[in-house]
């Protein structure tokens, strides 16, 4: 069975919610361990709604593992520790005991697209069926919206019924997002979504995450410096699992504060 | 072992035919500044055939810098490295410009009569040349002291090139005869002033590749 424990060191500081209300993620001090190992030390980031957030560094700094607790993704996994607080409008989200709340509040598309081997429409309909919607006139509505919000509707509408995994890994990528708008979150975790597709697929989920900051918060992990450049307002550097630095991207990648930096981005590290 | 050596090594390339063109743009300037000192029409002459090689060397880094841009993507300092090598290429090519216009100018004032005192020239001349080899130094060294130390001379220039002027101009009056030559030095002066305004954004090429933030050295 897996277990979880959270460890923390002050649950009722409630300046958050007073004075950090801009910010839609406030974490302060986060640590996480995998049994006896440290993955994160004393992590603090805010993260302002509405604007997209790359997390770069070198495999094994954490990254994911930071974009994982943001939905509570490590509790599955056995022996995970975390303490410090992780705030998402104003609420510690390691105090709720409502994870499913928090995950149709904070979606996620992973690396590889994962459809299920079912039709384009069922992927994007199960989230709203399983939260009990079953009027046929709010589904398609729900379907149709979706798919148009990731830019895929024009190259699925007339296959609705067919099974989604004939689509193209770009097209399959556009569909799992699709789904995770489905449930209506505010806030998209996306971990490497284009490192299985192809260049041409790549620009199109870019161009997707850049009209989606309009309605959502975005956090992207890459490993694509370029995509990281392109795509997000901010940018945060991680190195063995501490944020070396945090800024506008512009400035991580103009002008960066840290050596450590310096060297990620202009590919000296090693 | 050295993360991206193909493109160090290209890096280095860069600096190698910017230091060939910088070192060639002072030779002409020499060159030019000899062939007017002696009245010497066939050196002048020289100065301008040899501006193409210059010429030459711009494109190659214009083109080497463009296709480091495309290859390897650069940020950060790499970036402003290789803007930099752009702009200063661009300058050095203005300034070797500035030799062909002295040579030219070395052509109009002829052989027939005998040239006046250019001591205040030949000075600014010097200091010019020490202030390019300065320049380019700071952006290879990324040394900004040395950066700011040419802003410095550059003043240093302009007000040589006011007391040359107020000389030269003060002559045309007394010496009506030498009209041509008192005008052609006075553009030689001009030449040389702008050459160490021309200097002086090679610095503030160097500042940025330092800092990351624009510089008036000026």
């Amino acid at each position: 069975m897996n277990t979880i424990v959270i460890d923390r060191k002050t649950v009722t500081d409630k300046s958050v919610n007073t004075t950090e209300q801009q910010k839609k993620i406030a974490v302060k001090d986060l640590n996480l361990f995998y049994g006896e190992k440290q993955a994160l030390f004393d992590v603090s980031i805010d993260i302002k709604e509405k604007e997209v957030t790359a997390l770069i560094g070198p495999s094994g700094c954490g990254k994911s593992t930071f974009l994982r607790t943001l939905n509570r993704m490590n509790d599955l996994i056995d022996g995970v520790k975390i303490n410090g607080k992780m705030v998402i409008d104003g609420e510690d989200i390691y105090q709720t005991n409502d994870v499913i709340k928090l995950r149709t509040k904070v979606g996620m598309v992973f690396q590889k697209p994962n459809l299920f081997p079912m039709s384009i429409y069922d992927n994007v309909a199960y989230g709203p069926r399983m939260q009990g919607i079953k009027n046929k006139a709010e589904l398609n509505k729900i379907v149709e919206e979706s798919l148009r919000g990731a830019a895929i509707w024009d190259e699925v509408k007339d296959r609705l019924k067919s099974s989604a995994l004939g689509l193209s890994g770009g097209q399959q990528q556009r569909v799992c997002i699709a789904r995770a708008i489905a449930m209506k979150p505010e806030v998209i975790l996306m971990d490497e979504p284009t490192s299985a597709l192809d260049p041409i697929s790549t620009l199109k989920v870019e161009e997707l995450i850049a009209s989606m900051k309009k309605e959502y918060t975005i956090v992207i992990v890459t490993h694509n410096m370029q995509q990281a450049a392109r795509v997000s307002d901010k940018t945060a550097f991680f190195l063995n699992g501490e944020i070396i630095e945090f800024d506008e991207t512009n400035k991580i990648f103009s002008m960066p504060s840290d050596q450590r930096t310096e060297d990620y981005v202009t590919g000296r590290f090693g | 072992m050295v993360v991206r050596e193909n493109f160090e090594n290209s890096l280095q390339e860069l600096q190698v035919k910017m230091e060939e063109m910088t070192q060639l743009t002072v030779e002409s300037l020499e060159k030019a500044f000899n062939a007017l000192k002696t009245q010497d029409v066939e050196l002048a002459l020289r100065v301008i055939e040899e501006d193409n090689e210059i010429d030459d060397l711009e494109e190659e880094i214009n083109q080497l810098a463009i296709w480091l841009m495309v290859k390897e993507q650069p940020v950060a300092r790499d970036l402003r490295k290789i803007i930099g090598a752009i702009k200063i290429s661009s300058e050095v090519e203005r300034i070797a410009d500035f030799g062909v216009n002295i040579a030219k100018a070395t052509i109009k004032i002829g052989s027939g009569n005998s040239l006046m005192n250019i001591t205040s020239l030949e000075a600014m001349k010097n200091v010019c040349i020490t202030m390019l080899n300065k320049a380019l130094i700071s952006f290879f060294d990324e040394n900004m002291a040395l950066a700011k130390e040419v802003g410095d001379m550059d003043d240093e220039v302009d007000e040589y090139s006011d007391v040359t002027y107020k000389q030269l101009t003060s002559h045309l009056c007394e010496k009506q005869e030498e009209t041509n030559q008192l005008v052609q030095l006075l553009f030689v002066n001009r030449y040389l002033e702008r050459t160490a305004d021309h200097i002086t954004n090679i610095a503030e090429s160097a500042a940025y590749l330092i800092k990351g933030r624009k510089y008036d050295l000026n």
